[in-house]
């Protein structure tokens, strides 16, 4: 386990260094790239200086929010299917094809119907990432074990109760999947809407930093995404491993 | 003096099985009687309906015809209070600690949070696992997994018991063990026992009354009375009519298994078809 930990900061910090190299050498010209090291100084001073904090707050508030209205009726969307079978299997078909649609081909259609305010974008994240959710809990709703719906019904307990504190519990390691990848998806739905048509946000201002070769911007930006992802699936991974733990289905 | 606590008159239970749907008769007619405060157990070859018929009495299926009481009053696939089954899956909750999966359904009744700490407490000691209380099933071993549902079912307090192979997946030893404990937890909550089990042995040693279920669909077609005393264990195999009431359940259970054999294979003379499967004879 450390071993492999050492191997992993050998590796990264081996192309950190590649790339440090070949940027103070010049292999890689200014305009191409900046220096690692220089990404994270110009990562901080933006920091400092607060001129992305507009731009921040904008792109995490709508990834939040397109992620809740995710998880939430993913979830619940997932447990109502889970014992309307025959709804479930007209649906079928779309969700086994879903992620073979771009869903940014609607992007456009979404700003003449919802115009370019926060509203389009959430709704891609959303529609990128519901699906997944309902999947997956669908997923692990199936594998709960028979005898303890049974029980649940021995010990008289209501339909929400079951649910609340028998099938989605059993169900949860799947539940977490889905919800890691709702957390992804909802980031490029959100990031990648920016890229295209938008007036603000960490993925417009890496645009316009791009169009204007202002690399003290664009690399410190992608930085900052690259940081926060990471972030929070080292987090959820976390979360995952402790349940995976305690019910004896990984070792710790 | 025995009191009836429940009745099952003709009670049968057809299902629907395949594509297209073709009637399966699974069980019954029934008749039976439990009395309050008895250990009654069934043995029967395998697939015979004996799980269908706990689950009848425990209200999770209503019966094609005939009907169940409980005290006096009917069930219909509806789960009647006072009635506790513990299955022959393990039924833990993994997400839950050992104390909290036994106070599962204790929350349901709205008691003070004094008295659900004590009655869990109480009943973790009753079944040993007081030392496991914080505990996740992960952690803990078949046996000890049984015995975290056993104590959920009995911190409910039920009036009757049923339980389906509890312990078909434990070992041998474990299972007389447990089949002791079992005996311990009867005469000491006073609760009436319905023991569902392929053992011979087991029905024998733990069990008033046993009934032996018919190849399917199942019906009840001998009932055996053991007259043990009420304080016993598993040392009841040394006494000599623990013989003779195994070899009388076997007999009738032989000719039984055979027909389930044929039912599976039909065609084949179902001693050798039996012989053939390699399927190991019953104790």
């Amino acid at each position: 386990m450390t071993r492999l930990v050492v191997y992993r900061t050998l590796v990264i910090g081996g192309i950190l260094a590649l790339l440090e190299v070949l940027c103070l050498t010049g292999a890689i010209d200014k305009i191409t790239m900046q220096a690692p090291h220089l990404m994270v100084r110009d990562l901080f001073r933006m920091l400092v200086s607060g001129r992305m904090n507009g731009a921040i707050v904008k792109t995490l508030s709508n990834t939040v929010v397109a992620l809740l209205l995710a998880l939430s009726i993913g979830i619940v969307v997932g447990a109502v299917l889970h014992r309307w079978r025959a709804l479930r299997d007209t649906l079928d078909p779309l969700f086994a094809t879903y992620y073979a649609v771009p869903v940014f081909a609607f992007y456009p259609f979404f700003i003449v119907v919802f115009g370019l305010g926060d509203l389009p974008q959430i709704l891609i994240a959303f529609m990128l990432g519901v699906v997944a959710m309902i999947v997956n809990t669908l997923n692990g709703l199936d594998r709960v074990p028979p005898v303890l719906v049974k029980t649940a019904r021995i010990m008289r307990l209501s339909q929400l109760d079951t649910a609340l504190r028998v099938t989605l519990p059993a169900a949860a390691p799947h539940i977490v999947t889905g919800v890691k990848l709702a957390v992804a998806y909802a980031f490029i739905g959100v990031i990648g809407s920016e890229f295209i048509m938008s007036r603000g946000g960490i993925g417009y201002e890496i645009s316009f930093a791009y169009t204007s070769f202002d690399n003290a911007t664009m690399y410190p930006l992608i930085v900052l995404i690259l940081l926060a992802s990471v972030a929070i699936n080292a987090v959820l991974s976390r979360w995952e491993q402790r349940l995976l733990v305690r019910r004896g289905m990984r070792q710790s | 003096m025995s009191v009836e606590q429940v009745r099952l008159a003709q009670v049968s239970k057809v299902f629907s099985v395949g594509r297209p749907p073709a009637p399966l008769h699974a069980l019954g007619p029934v008749d039976l009687e439990l009395n309050r405060g008895e250990f009654f157990a069934i043995v029967g070859p395998s697939g015979c309906g004996k799980s269908t018929l706990l689950e009848l009495i425990a209200g999770l299926t209503p019966p094609t015809e005939g009907t169940i009481a409980f005290e006096g009053k009917p069930i219909a696939g509806e789960a009647p209070d006072g009635i506790g089954v513990v299955f022959q899956d393990d039924a833990s909750l993994p997400w839950l600690n050992v104390a909290d999966n036994v106070a599962f359904g204790l929350r349901r009744l709205d008691l003070p949070a004094v008295e659900r700490s004590e009655r869990v407490r109480n009943v973790l000691k009753l079944v040993g696992l007081s030392d496991f209380a914080t505990s996740y099933p992960a952690q803990l071993s078949g046996g000890m997994r049984q015995r975290v549902c056993i104590a959920r079912t009995l911190v409910m307090q039920p009036r009757l018991i049923l339980l389906d192979e509890p312990f078909g997946a434990l070992d041998q030893q474990t299972r007389l063990l447990m089949g002791d404990e079992l005996l311990r937890l009867w005469r000491q909550t006073g609760a009436t026992v319905f023991l569902i089990t392929h053992a011979l042995d087991e029905a024998t040693m733990l069990a008033d009354r046993i009934a032996v279920m018919s190849a399917r669909p199942g019906r009840l077609v001998d009932f055996v009375e053991t007259r043990w005393p009420r304080e016993r264990d598993s040392r009841i195999i040394e006494h000599p009519e623990f013989g003779a009431i195994t070899a009388r359940l076997w007999k009738t259970l032989r000719e039984e298994s055979l027909k389930t054999i044929a039912q599976s294979s039909p065609g084949t003379d179902p001693a050798l078809a039996y012989a053939s499967r390699g399927a190991e004879p019953a104790p």
